[in-house]
């Protein structure tokens, strides 16, 4: 169950920072941790950025979600890019196709508790990740 | 665009990075300091960071670059007053920012950068007295 959603377009380096005033503001609606708040926000800045420079621009969601126990944050990050060809070798530490430093996708993952990517080659890139309090 | 100020204070550069950079004004400040570098000659670089409260892979990547560059510019770098919640996320990241000297404060960081400056003079004065001593009969 989810209300208040959020969409923002992810089309210019500005809109990365927009995506990263959202979800600021929403953790902090949602009462995460300091720590937690930091770790969803650079989270979110590494995933905009890729949807951003590799998916060629699209889109991200931000809502509010909550299950019986905790309340939290669901941000999906969805492009009409060339999509990840592979998947396990993107999600390795250090790889990188555009001369970064490869830790977006595999640090995103580890600064999140659910992380979730649908990909087809030529179709595009959605990534779902979910943060919850504590 | 909006731009960070470099300002020259003594013999050092003081970086105050206010604001939440897109990518490309974190690429302008790199190469504006590099430019204050040369044009200063300034031995010291101080980036006072607290007031960000993130710092992504971009901004962490910019920073080591610019410890690097201002390294070859015979100018050291010292990146000051990360905030507990940012050191605590870029370590989780993956980001240990290698080759970046750090310090608590401003403060903290031009003892850091006098205290190197200082080792260069006094290594300069034993090399006085080792000649004085040779010639010394
Ligand atoms: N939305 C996307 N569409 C297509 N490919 C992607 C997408 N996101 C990531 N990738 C691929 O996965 C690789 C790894 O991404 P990751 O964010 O980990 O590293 P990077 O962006 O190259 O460097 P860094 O994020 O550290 O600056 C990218 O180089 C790119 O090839
Ligand atoms: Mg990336």
């Amino acid at each position: 169950m989810n209300d208040d959603v959020q969409r923002l377009p992810v089309v210019t380096d500005q809109d990365v920072v927009r995506v990263r005033q959202l979800v600021r503001t929403v953790a902090v609606a949602v009462k995460l941790s300091l720590v937690d708040q930091t770790k969803l926000v650079t989270a979110a800045s590494e995933l905009a950025r890729n949807t951003l420079v590799y998916g060629g621009g699209g889109e991200a969601e931000v809502s509010r979600v909550h299950n019986d126990r905790r309340a939290g944050i669901r941000i999906v990050f969805a492009d009409q890019g060339p999509g990840i060809a592979d998947l396990d070798l993107a999600l390795t530490d250090g790889y990188t196709t555009g001369g970064g430093l490869g830790l977006g996708l595999s640090g995103a993952r580890r600064l999140v508790d659910e992380f979730e990517i649908e990909t087809e080659p030529g179709k595009g890139t959605t990534i779902t990740v979910v943060k919850w309090c504590r | 665009m909006e731009r960070v100020p470099v300002l020259k204070i003594g013999e050092i550069l003081l970086v105050s990075i206010q604001i939440d950079m897109e990518d490309q004004v974190a690429l302008q400040l790199q190469e504006d300091l590099a430019e204050r570098i040369v044009a200063t000659g300034v031995r010291g670089v101080i980036i006072d960071i607290s007031a960000l409260d993130i710092v992504d892979s971009f901004v962490g990547r910019t920073l080591a670059t610019i410890a690097s560059v201002s390294r070859v510019l015979d100018a050291e770098t010292v990146v000051v007053g990360m905030r507990p919640a940012v050191a605590i996320t870029l370590v989780e990241l993956g980001l240990s920012l290698p080759g970046i000297r750090t310090a608590l404060n401003v403060d903290l960081g031009i003892a850091m950068l006098a205290r190197q400056d200082e080792d260069i003079d006094l290594l300069g004065y034993e090399d006085d007295t080792d000649q004085v001593a040779e010639t010394t009969p």
